[in-house]
């Protein structure tokens, strides 16, 4: 018996499939065919699975979710809701998942160095070396919500950096969720090359006009070619009823370097899957994030890295937050392969919980079958030192004021590694501005 | 300034304050000695007003206010500053933002109007070359990965820069080596003023050397058993505490 929402996902897909973009191409009309009947079969995740012990999708089983065709005008979405200081490349938006030319801004791009385009175009124009977001053999292992996406998704970036290129302003990727139109779902689909010995700078942000409670599903793939280099941001500010579903895969090759960062503010439940495959030989992930979440938000970031070659590194730093009856999870898995020799991997999770009914889960999970290899792990879940508090009050700050300078400090070293100083200060202030006031729980 | 009565403060379930008696008058320096164990520290936090020291009995009166109605912040901003024995040490916290967000804190609850970045960036420096302070301090974390003598010429950089009508050095002089101490005492003679009174907590006479008490109270087992002048200071220092034990043995045997 399927779900009230995957009944009404199916039903969607039936009416929409025929005026997708790409539905001439035979291929990809039977790939999506077959996501559907995956999805159909295996309907939404339950707390029953390993991989979803923490994030319960029960409240959206009973929900029956529209899926908006397209073609009306989008209207009353602000600039300053888009902007962001640091984000000075071109800059691709995206609302309900669909791309919106009218927001973007692709002007003063070097066509010899970086080719950027909305998703739904190259599907239009024949999908060139697209095939592969559809048809990967690995799909079936990536779960009901990932096939959702495939059989859907019709638009996303498609970003590809030429050879030993270096794009100078970061690639600010905009989704955008929007007030209105009933109940809804949208899905959307990144596709994002690196080759060999470029570098790239790439702003993932999302979110929401109005307030609405929309589920969003957004798939990233990323790979990076010999020698490439690429640092991601992630920004998530979204609407507080809102529902964000996202996972984004990184491989890399010999020599590429990926500098992760996040910041997640919430909506009401946010999930993001993040795996990154070391696949060649001192391949380097640095990540950091740092989630704060209030009221009754709940949010999972999930981390997942694997070192399939010798003289990998890996250094992961989170930092959570958690007041009121909010519950955060970070879940970060290292596995390391056979053969993975001189394999370097640390993670350190600190948790802080600002109030009694607030919840962090943190589960880091190491497997080593290699030999000589490095590894470490820390995860605490803690409150405020009392001493510093006591500290910052007798030189005369409010006890309101010392918690959120507390807590700011403790979040700020994760936001470290965001290299452009304005983006890393607006992160700041944003992050700044969503931490509670007081540390005291609400009725 | 300063009128504690009666004092009894009980920490931990165990009594640490039996009823200690003190006035401080504006423009008085008062040392606290004592031995260890004696209280001293705890005088310091409870007119500070940290949580868990409970007091049982007695009162503190600061400028015609009751002090134990006042949250630590309020204290700070009626001119209460206590520098601690063992400064907190706050990574991620950017010394030049907390200072001028305490000030400004305290300005503001005072109802003065606020010092903007200019004129606070002034105001610092101004401190700083008096103190003979290097401006890198400015750039670091607060306390984060300073030395003992760091830690405690922050203290009192601190306290230049707020300064307040009652100053409470918890064993400032602890850890420090000579220059250290020398350092830190001209930091708190420059600050001696008609209108403000400083109470020195201090185990060791050495500190008083340079910074010259009025007052010298010996503190032990919880209340003040002997005043005097600064002469008490170097009598203690010949002859320790146990001196004074055998004396207050011998009067109450006579």
């Amino acid at each position: 018996m399927a779900t009230v929402f995957a009944q009404s996902q199916l039903d969607a897909h039936a009416a929409l499939a025929p005026s997708l973009p790409g539905a001439h191409l035979g291929w990809l009309a039977h790939a999506r065919r077959a996501h559907l009947a995956a999805f159909a079969r295996d309907d939404l995740p339950t707390t029953r699975e390993e991989r979803w012990k923490y994030t319960s999708l029960k409240a959206l089983e009973r929900r029956a979710l529209a899926i908006d065709g397209g073609g009306a005008e989008v209207q009353g979405i602000p600039e300053d809701l888009l902007a962001l200081p640091g984000a000075t490349g071109p800059r691709l938006v995206f609302v309900d998942g669909r791309y919106d030319a009218g927001l973007s801004r692709l002007d003063g791009i070097d066509p010899a160095a970086l080719v950027v385009q909305p998703l739904a175009n190259a599907l239009a124009s024949g999908a060139d070396g697209l095939c592969v977001l559809y048809t990967d053999p690995t799909h079936a292992a990536r779960g009901s919500l990932d096939a959702l996406n495939a059989a859907f998704a019709a638009d996303g970036a498609v970003v590809r950096v030429a050879p030993g290129a270096a794009v100078a302003g970061a690639v600010h990727l905009v989704f955008v969720g929007r007030a209105g139109g009933g109940d809804r779902a949208w899905y959307a689909r990144n596709r994002i090359d690196v080759q060999a010995g470029a570098t790239l700078s790439v702003i993932e942000h999302h979110v929401d006009a109005g307030d609405h409670a929309h589920v969003g599903n957004l798939v990233t793939e990323v790979e990076l070619a010999a020698g490439a280099r690429l640092e991601w941001t992630r920004v998530s500010d979204t609407a507080p009823r809102a529902t964000r579903l996202c996972a984004t895969r990184f491989r890399l090759e010999r020599d590429a370097a990926l500098a992760l960062n996040a910041l997640e503010l919430g909506g009401a439940l946010v999930r993001n899957d993040v795996h990154v495959d070391l696949a060649g030989p001192q391949a380097r992930l640095d990540a950091r994030g740092t989630f704060a979440l209030g009221g009754r938000q709940h949010a999972e970031q999930r981390l997942s890295i694997r070192h399939a070659a010798r003289d990998t590194t890996c250094k992961v730093l989170s930092r959570g937050v958690a007041d009121q009856r909010a519950r955060g999870v970070f879940h970060g898995a290292i596995v390391m392969d056979a053969g993975a020799d001189g394999a370097d991997a640390q993670l350190s999770s600190k948790n802080l919980l600002l109030s009694p009914h607030a919840e962090i889960d943190t589960q880091p999970v190491l497997e080593i079958n290699a030999d000589e290899v490095k590894a470490a792990h820390g995860a605490t879940v803690g409150q405020l030192d009392e001493q510093a508090l006591f500290y910052l009050r007798t030189r005369g700050l409010a006890a309101t004021q010392a918690r959120t300078l507390l807590t700011l400090a403790f979040c700020r070293e994760a936001l470290d590694g965001v290299s452009d100083p304005a983006l890393r200060a607006a992160l700041s202030e944003r992050l700044a501005a969503h931490l509670p006031s007081t540390g005291e729980v609400g009725p | 300034m300063l009128k504690i009565d009666n004092l009894h403060v009980r920490v931990a379930g165990r009594d640490i304050l039996k009823g200690l008696t003190l006035v401080v008058n504006a423009g008085e320096v008062h040392a606290i000695m004592g031995p260890n164990g004696a209280g001293k520290s705890t005088l310091g936090n409870v007119l500070a007003g940290r949580e868990g020291f409970e007091v049982t009995a007695g009162t503190i009166e600061y400028s015609g206010q009751d002090l134990l109605q006042l949250e630590p912040e309020a204290r700070a901003a009626a001119g209460v500053f206590l520098a601690f024995q063992y400064p907190v040490e706050i990574p991620g916290v950017n010394n030049t933002y907390f200072l001028k967000a305490a000030l400004n804190a305290q300005r503001k609850a005072r109802g003065e109007p606020e010092l903007d970045s200019m004129q606070f960036l002034k105001l610092v420096r101004e401190k700083l070359r008096v103190l003979h302070l290097s401006d890198e301090l400015l750039q670091r974390a607060v306390n984060a990965g300073f030395s003992g003598g760091e830690k405690k010429r922050n203290e009192i950089f601190q306290m230049a820069l707020l300064e307040p009508r009652l100053a409470i050095l918890d064993e400032t002089d602890s850890g420090l080596d000579i220059d250290a101490l020398k350092k830190v005492a001209e930091g708190v003679n420059l600050m001696r003023a008609p209108g403000r009174a400083f109470v020195v907590i201090t185990h060791y006479q050495r500190l008083l050397d340079y910074i010259v008490p009025d007052f010298v109270h010996v503190l032990d087992g919880g209340r003040i058993v002997q005043s005097g002048g600064k002469d008490l200071a170097l009598k203690l220092e010949e002859q320790g505490y146990a001196w004074l034990r055998e004396r207050r043995i011998a009067e109450a045997a006579a």
